[in-house]
C-alpha cells in the first residue's frame, strides 16, 4: 500500500498575483504601425480563423498560376518559340486577372472595414489614444496594400521570369515599373470604393455583393458601351466610357502615361486622358473624404 | 491627491432627450458602484468620460486632465468594457488581447506577456486560443475584461459586466472586479441596474436617477448597524417569550417579532447577557447577530423607485 505523500505531485504552483505593467508606451506612430500590419495580414487570413484563410489563399493562387505557367513557358521555350518579349504584356496581366481581384477586394473589404462596424469592435479602438482618423485611414492603407500585393505579385513574378529568360533587362524594368504605378493605382480605387461601401453598408454579406455588382457591372457595362461605340465609329464615346470601371480607367491611364500595350479598344489620347487621370485623382479623394466623413457620424457606439 | 474622477455641473442634452442633468461626482481610489435604472445616464457619463461624447454643459476630469481637450491623454490612463458585445467572432482571445494591447501603446512583446497575464487573472485558460465567436457569454465577458486591463490602465471603466451572466458566472464576475480594486490596484467604476450586486464589492455608491444624481456615499453608510440584535433560540414562540421576559429582567430593551427577539444593542456586553441568559433557561441560542440597512432599504425612502433591488 502507498501512503498518499507518496503520490502526491512534487511541483507547486506559485500564485504570483497581479503584477502591473512599467514598461515603455509606444505613441500613435507605433500604435497605428502595429494596426497597419494587423489589418495587412487579416486581409490575407493571417491570425484568423483558418476557414478565414481560404478564400484570401485560394486567390493568391489563382492570380499567381498563370503568371507561373507564363514564365515556365517563356523560359523553357522562348527560344525555341522565337520570343521576345512577354507572352502577356505586365499591363495586361491585371486586366485579364480581375475576377481575381474583384472577389479578392469583395470579400476582404468587408472583412476589414465592416467587421469593426458590425461587431463594434470600433468602440475598443476608439477608447484608447488612436484618433478616429488614423485609424480609418490605417484601415484604408492595410487595405491598399493588401490589393497592391495580390495585383503586384503575377507581374513581379512576370519580371522575374523574364530576366531569368534573358529578354533586355532595361525595357522589361520600364514596362514592369509602369505595371506596378498602375497596380497601385487601381488599388488606390478598388480599396477607395470597396472600403466606403463596407463601412456604409455595415452588413458583410450585402457589401460582399454591393462590391460584386459594382465592379463586375461596372467593367460590363463599360465593355458593351466601347465594344458598340467602337462598331458605330464613335470612337469619343467609347473613350470616355472608360472613364465608368476602375479597371478601363487604370488601362486607360496606362496607356496615356507609359505608352502601355491596351486592353480596351478606346484607350484615351491627349487631352481625354488629363481627364482620365482627374477622375482617379476624385474618385481616390472623395472615397476617402467619404470614409471620415462616415467615422465622425459613429459617436452612438 | 488629484481624485479619479471629477466632474462638475456634467450635462448632456439631446434635442428630445437630457441624458445627464447638472451632475456633481468625486470618484476616489478603489471600487465605485454606479447604479441606476436602464436609460439614468450611466453609459453616457462613461463615454463622456473617456472624451468620446462633447458635454453641453458642466465640465468633468480623469486624473486632473480635461476630458474635452486630453481626451487621447485620458484613453492611455484608462480601460473601458463596454456594455454591448464588440468581440470580432473570427480571432482568439489570446490574439485580440495582444493585439488591443499594441493599440494602447504595449511593445509588441510586452503585449503577448501582459495579455497572458491578464487572460490567466480573469479566468480564461486554453479556450483563450479559440475563436471568440464560438464562447459562452461568460467567456465573452471575460475577454472583454482582459482587454479593459492588458495596458495596465489606472481606471477601468466596467459597463454592466454581469450582464447576461448566470449566478454563478456573476459572482465570479463581481469577485473579480473586487479584486481589481483592491489587489491589482486600479480604480474601478462599475455601472449596474442591481443595487445588491454593487453593495458587495464597492467602497462607494453612486446613485443616478434620469440622469440626476441621486446619492453618492461610501458603502459603509449605507451599511451601518441598526443597533439592534437579532436573538434567534431553539423551539418556538414560547421559547422566543421566555428569553425575552427574561432580557426584560436584566434591564434590556427586547421586542419579540414572530419567532425572533429584537435586542436593543447598547454595548459590547449584551452578547455576554443573552448567552447566560439562555444556559440559564436550557435554551438552545441559534444565533445572534446584528441587524445591517442594506442599499436598497436607504434608496427605497430616497424616490429611486426605479431602481430595481434584486
Amino acid at each position: 500500500m502507498s501512503s498518499p505523500s507518496e503520490t502526491r505531485p512534487t511541483g507547486t504552483i506559485h500564485d504570483i498575483g497581479y503584477r502591473p505593467y512599467e514598461g515603455v508606451r509606444l505613441g500613435e506612430g507605433a500604435v497605428a504601425w502595429s494596426l497597419f500590419r494587423t489589418g495587412l495580414r487579416h486581409c490575407f487570413g493571417l491570425g484568423r480563423s483558418g476557414r478565414s484563410k481560404v478564400l484570401p489563399m485560394t486567390l493568391l493562387g489563382a492570380i499567381l498560376l498563370p503568371a507561373v505557367i507564363l514564365v515556365a513557358v517563356l523560359v523553357q521555350a522562348g527560344e525555341a518559340l522565337g520570343l521576345t518579349g512577354q507572352l502577356v504584356p505586365y499591363s495586361r496581366y491585371t486586366m485579364i486577372t480581375q475576377v481575381v481581384i474583384s472577389v479578392f477586394v469583395a470579400a476582404q473589404a468587408p472583412a476589414l472595414i465592416s467587421r469593426d462596424l458590425r461587431f463594434r469592435t470600433i468602440t475598443l479602438y476608439l477608447a484608447r489614444p488612436l484618433r478616429r482618423s488614423t485609424y480609418v485611414l490605417v484601415r484604408l492603407a492595410s487595405l491598399l496594400v493588401a490589393v497592391f500585393a495580390l495585383v503586384t505579385a503575377p507581374l513581379l513574378v512576370l519580371y522575374v521570369g523574364g530576366l531569368l529568360a534573358d529578354l533586355p533587362p532595361g525595357r522589361e524594368t520600364k514596362l514592369f515599373l509602369g505595371a506596378v504605378v498602375g497596380a497601385l493605382l487601381l488599388a488606390a480605387l478598388l480599396s477607395g470604393l470597396a472600403a466606403l461601401i463596407s463601412a456604409v453598408t455595415t452588413r458583410r454579406g450585402l457589401a460582399v455583393a454591393a462590391i460584386i455588382v459594382v465592379l463586375v457591372v461596372s467593367f460590363t457595362a463599360v465593355a458593351a458601351v466601347q465594344g458598340i461605340a467602337t462598331e458605330q465609329e464613335m470612337p469619343r464615346l467609347a473613350q470616355v466610357a472608360g472613364l465608368f470601371s476602375p479597371y478601363t480607367l487604370v488601362d486607360g491611364l496606362q496607356v496615356w502615361l507609359f505608352d502601355a500595350v491596351a486592353s480596351t479598344p478606346a484607350a484615351p489620347t491627349g487631352r481625354t486622358g488629363v481627364l482620365f487621370a482627374l477622375t482617379a485623382l476624385v474618385v481616390i479623394t472623395a472615397s476617402i473624404i467619404g470614409l471620415l466623413a462616415r467615422y465622425r457620424r459613429t459617436t452612438a457606439l | 491627491m488629484v481624485a479619479v474622477i471629477e466632474a462638475q455641473q456634467v450635462s448632456k442634452r439631446y434635442p428630445r432627450v437630457t441624458a445627464l442633468d447638472r451632475l456633481d461626482l468625486t470618484v476616489g481610489d478603489g471600487v465605485t458602484g454606479l447604479v441606476g435604472a436602464n436609460g439614468a445616464g450611466k453609459s453616457t457619463l462613461i463615454k463622456i468620460l473617456l472624451g468620446l461624447l462633447p458635454l453641453t454643459g458642466g465640465r468633468a476630469e480623469v486624473f486632473g486632465h480635461d476630458v474635452t481637450t486630453e481626451g487621447a491623454t485620458i484613453r492611455a490612463l484608462v480601460g473601458y468594457m463596454p456594455e454591448h458585445e464588440c468581440l470580432p467572432a473570427d480571432v482568439s482571445a489570446n490574439d485580440f488581447v495582444v493585439h488591443m494591447g499594441e493599440m494602447s501603446g504595449l511593445p509588441h512583446a510586452a503585449a503577448r506577456e501582459r495579455a497572458a497575464d491578464v487572460l490567466r487573472q480573469v479566468g480564461l485558460a486554453e479556450e483563450r486560443y479559440r475563436p471568440m465567436g464560438g464562447y459562452s457569454t461568460g467567456m465573452k465577458q471575460r475577454a472583454k475584461l482582459a482587454q479593459a486591463l492588458v495596458h495596465h490602465p489606472r481606471l477601468v471603466l466596467l459597463d454592466e459586466p454581469t450582464n447576461g451572466l448566470d449566478p454563478r458566472s456573476r459572482d465570479d464576475m463581481l469577485a473579480l472586479v473586487r479584486k481589481i480594486g483592491t489587489e491589482f490596484g486600479i480604480a474601478v467604476l462599475v455601472t449596474s441596474h442591481l443595487l445588491g450586486e454593487l453593495e458587495r464589492v464597492s467602497d462607494h455608491v453612486v446613485v443616478l436617477d434620469a440622469g440626476r444624481l441621486l446619492r453618492s456615499s461610501a458603502t459603509t453608510d449605507y451599511l451601518h448597524t441598526t443597533g439592534t440584535l437579532v436573538v434567534e433560540v431553539l423551539g418556538g414562540r414560547r421559547e422566543a417569550e421566555l428569553i425575552a421576559a427574561a432580557l426584560g429582567g436584566a434591564g434590556v430593551v427586547a421586542r419579540i417579532a414572530g419567532h425572533l427577539v429584537e435586542v436593543e444593542a447598547r454595548d459590547e456586553l449584551i452578547y455576554d447577557t443573552v448567552r447566560d441568559l439562555t444556559v440559564e433557561l436550557h435554551l438552545g441560542l441559534v444565533r445572534m447577530q446584528e441587524r445591517h440597512h442594506r442599499i436598497e432599504d436607504v434608496f427605497r425612502d430616497e424616490e429611486a423607485g426605479r431602481v430595481q433591488p434584486v
